[in-house]
């Protein structure tokens, strides 16, 4: 039987919280039979998208975080939402080394494009961020399906 | 995270241990700066045998260290980095910059 579910998981952006979402998710993942390196891939991902929002969302305050995922037709959606400050150039700061700060490495959003199939921002300067992640996970009965 | 300190052979060596991540960068970043302040070494081999997790936070910490050891004309290696974390090392391009050895050992030797 085709497995469909779904989790919901809200916190306040903290640096305590990455650790608790990232692990939360890929737990969820295991549901399906992703390989150890594909939930490896997950947790960097949803730790990046989830860094992004405590560090840039609320300036120096705190606001809510909700991470949400769903399994289903064989793949994992993850949806990392906050309501901040938005970002004005999306394009901008999807770019390698878009930070500016020293210790930063501005990788983020490499990291999540690379580790996950799709990627997807939707951001509105002052109301917030989304954004959604897809992996699939590859079913080990049938083959790979050539491009042609 | 936890950070086991050594110096042996020139090299201040760091051996990392859980995870490398926002929460934990800024400890790492600290721990390390004392410890080459207090022993004068601004050279490190940076054990990531025992590392968990790392993303791109812990990565800007590992950076920082380094940028930090080449102004004072010290060296920079990384060891055993586990497979999922030498995937990010590599994205990162940090592997052009950093040697990786597979030992202390042979990090010591080279």
């Amino acid at each position: 039987m085709e497995l469909r579910n779904e989790v919901k998981l809200e916190f306040p952006s903290r640096a305590e919280n990455v650790g608790l979402a990232r692990v939360s998710m890929a737990a969820f993942a295991g549901q399906l039979d992703f390989t150890l390196p594909d939930l490896e891939e997950i947790k960097v991902a949803v730790s990046e998208a989830v860094t992004n929002c405590i560090v840039h969302a609320y300036g120096d305050g705190t606001g809510l975080i909700r991470v949400s995922a769903t399994l289903g037709d064989g793949s994992l959606k993850v949806t990392v939402e906050d309501w901040g400050r938005g970002i004005t150039d999306v394009e901008q700061a999807r770019q390698p080394s878009f930070s500016t700060e020293p210790e930063r490495m501005g990788l983020g959003f490499v990291f999540m494009e690379s580790f996950m199939d799709k990627v997807e921002v939707d951001s509105n300067p002052g109301r917030g961020t989304r954004v959604h992640m897809w992996k699939e996970c590859p079913s080990p009965e049938s083959p790979e399906i050539q491009e042609t | 995270m936890h950070l086991e300190e050594e110096l042996a052979g020139g090299f201040l060596i760091f051996r990392v241990k859980g995870e490398l991540d926002l929460n934990t960068a800024e400890e790492f970043r600290r721990r390390a700066e004392d410890a080459m302040y207090q022993h004068r070494c601004y050279s490190l081999v940076l054990n990531l045998r025992k590392l968990d997790f790392l993303d791109s936070a812990g990565l800007g910490a590992i950076l920082g260290r380094y940028r930090q050891v080449s102004q004072r004309q010290g060296r920079m290696v990384i060891v055993a980095p586990p497979t999922h974390i030498q995937t990010v090392l590599e994205m990162s391009g940090i592997r052009k910059i950093i040697p990786i050895f597979a030992s202390e050992q042979k990090a010591l030797a080279g």
